[in-house]
């Protein structure tokens, strides 16, 4: 069985999010990169899996090489190799097509993904993946559960969750937090990760089709407007009668 | 050319971010000056939509096949692009559901068009198709040019201003054509939460953190949601240690609201909490500590103990329901 992961990179989730001043990139300074929350979620399943099945599992991300030790730490949790796509991820749909390439020339069984990464937000990975590689999708899997013949799995839908049964052939999932709790890599995984194979792609040559044209803080408050403790009823005539929200 | 609006309906009955992506649809088709048309997906109740005339729309197509009752992207995706050959569509709007965001991606890939979920506000169309949406979990806004000339578009719930305007609509049915391979999946249990306002679509939040010191408490954070017609909420630590389901979790890796009101008791505002509910237009926090950050990002706050101020909001929310 082989099984593959896509991850993407993003900042701590404590990270205070401010631009350049030309509004066209993320003020990297003081801000930590991570592997995207989510897809911790998903390598950790990855690994439940990995060790059930015997599988051989594989990160793919695509980006520059400062991801290396951020992939390094993925090798340390338990993947046996790493691909780096070197190409900016300028958005979903042009990191999906480079990454359906890896898959038609490797046929996984399994490819992971986290639900969405915490910058962009976008979840299209995993059913834009699935579509140009012609194999089913499910979103939000919240719980997997994967036999000889069937896979079943549980997801998130609108209102509630699910309970599903597909047959066992490929197929491309994206983790909840649910799915698995994250592992944090031991002192044999550490040392074994640096002699683990990472292999460096260069892209195919694609246009990219979403093209960012700036970023926006967003509008600071002008200020709170405090109530006192012992006239907090005070709260909902605001609310009720000022402005008309209850 | 033309605009085509997937109106979302769960169970046969359409919902709020439905008629947020139809005035949306509306809005954009009137902007560019094309035919807008809707389609809907299973067995939606005639009476239901009639309803979908009074958010403007004329035309609405319906694709009935028992099989779509059960959702997969693939098969709606199918659905969808027969509608989108029908109308000869160039732009399709859907809601920021969980379906929509794996619907828009799979239609966006079959079609050969370009996708971007979450999308608040209409396009600036003055060079191009560029629109805005909110990134970094709410921390920051991102304006994107969409280059092709097929568009796939999710709206963000809660978003976009639903407008009422009453339309004569004609229904046609369209027959799609399915393959095996889009129906992979059998459907072995659904759970629906039952007599919950949904977390997302909800106008009015009631959320609570570690301040309300256990479980047992959370009895008066109910009461008051309930009065307020509020879905109920809580930070980070408090789904971690279980007092409540991990599905009322709102922050960064939670669920990410965009509420009329949201009132935030006894949660200090760490970045990852405010992250996920800063696009709430009315913010009110209530916390003993003054220093909290979250009284930053507020637009009232009351600095209290929550159990001091949760029986005074309740008493004052009971008399203005007894009074309307």
């Amino acid at each position: 069985m082989k099984i593959l992961l896509c991850a993407s990179v993003t900042p701590d989730t404590t990270a205070k999010i401010n631009f350049t001043a030309d509004k066209k990139s993320l003020e990297q300074a003081n801000v930590t990169f991570i592997l995207n929350p989510y897809d911790d979620h998903a390598l950790a399943s990855a690994m439940n899996i990995k060790e059930a099945n015997n599988a051989y599992l594989t990160v793919v991300h695509v980006g520059d090489k400062s991801a290396e030790p951020i992939l390094r730490k993925v090798l340390a949790v338990g993947a046996d190799e790493a691909i780096l796509i070197n190409a900016t991820p300028y958005n979903a749909q042009y990191v999906a097509q480079l990454i359906a390439e890896i898959v038609k020339q490797n046929q996984y069984d399994l490819i992971i993904t986290g639900r969405e990464s915490i910058d962009f937000n976008g979840a299209e990975l995993c059913d834009l993946l699935a579509e140009y590689v012609g194999i089913p999708s499910i979103a939000y899997v919240s719980h997997i559960d994967i036999t000889p013949d069937t896979i079943k799995l549980k997801r998130f839908i609108d209102g509630g969750e699910q309970n599903l049964e597909l047959a066992n052939t490929p197929i491309v999932i994206s983790a909840t937090k649910e799915l698995a709790e994250p592992k944090i890599p031991n002192m044999r995984g550490i040392m074994s990760a640096k002699s683990k194979p990472l292999t460096v792609l260069e892209p195919t040559n694609l246009i990219n089709m979403v093209e960012l044209v700036e970023f926006e803080a967003p509008i600071a408050k002008s200020g709170v407007k405090l109530i006192e403790a012992e006239n907090a009823g005070q709260l909902i005539d605001i609310l009720h009668n000022d402005i008309k929200i209850i | 050319m033309s605009v085509l609006v997937y109106a979302e309906s769960i169970d046969g009955t359409f919902h709020k971010p439905a008629f947020e992506a139809l005035t949306y649809g509306f809005d954009l088709a009137e902007k560019l000056g094309l035919p807008l048309h809707v389609v809907s997906i299973s067995n939606v109740a005639i009476s239901n939509i009639d309803e979908l005339g009074k958010y403007g729309a004329t035309h609405f197509i319906t694709i009935v096949e028992p099989k779509l009752l059960n959702f997969y992207s693939g098969s709606f995706a199918t659905a969808l692009s027969a509608a989108v050959n029908q109308v000869n569509a160039t732009i399709v709007i859907l809601s920021a559901s969980f379906a929509g965001k794996s619907i828009a991606p799979r239609l966006a890939a079959r079609w050969g068009a370009s996708v971007v979920n979450n999308v608040s506000g209409l396009p600036n169309t003055e060079d191009g198709f560029v629109v805005k949406k909110s990134i970094y979990s709410g921390k920051g806004f991102g304006y994107f040019n969409i280059l092709a000339p097929n568009k796939v578009i999710s709206i963000g719930i809660n978003s976009y201003h639903v407008t009422e305007r009453q339309a004569n609509l004609t229904t046609d049915v369209l027959n799609v054509e399915f393959s095996a391979q889009d129906f992979p999946l059998t459907v072995t249990e659904t759970e629906r939460q039952k007599g919950k306002i949904n977390l997302t679509e909800a106008e009015r939040v009631v959320s609570a953190g570690r301040g309300m010191k256990g479980a047992e408490n959370w009895g008066m954070v109910e009461e008051l949601a309930d009065l307020l017609n509020a879905a109920t909420a809580c930070s980070k630590p408090v789904s971690d240690v279980g007092w409540r389901p991990h599905s009322e979790h709102v922050g960064q890796t939670g669920i990410t609201i965009a509420p009329n009101l949201y009132i935030a008791i006894g949660i200090s505002g760490a970045i990852q909490h405010l992250a996920g509910v800063s696009n709430s237009k009315v913010i009110v926090v209530i916390n003993k500590d003054k220093d909290a950050p979250f009284f930053k990002a507020a637009d009232y706050g009351i600095v209290g103990d929550a159990f001091d101020v949760l029986p005074k909001l309740i008493e004052a929310a009971k008399k203005v329901k007894a009074n309307s």
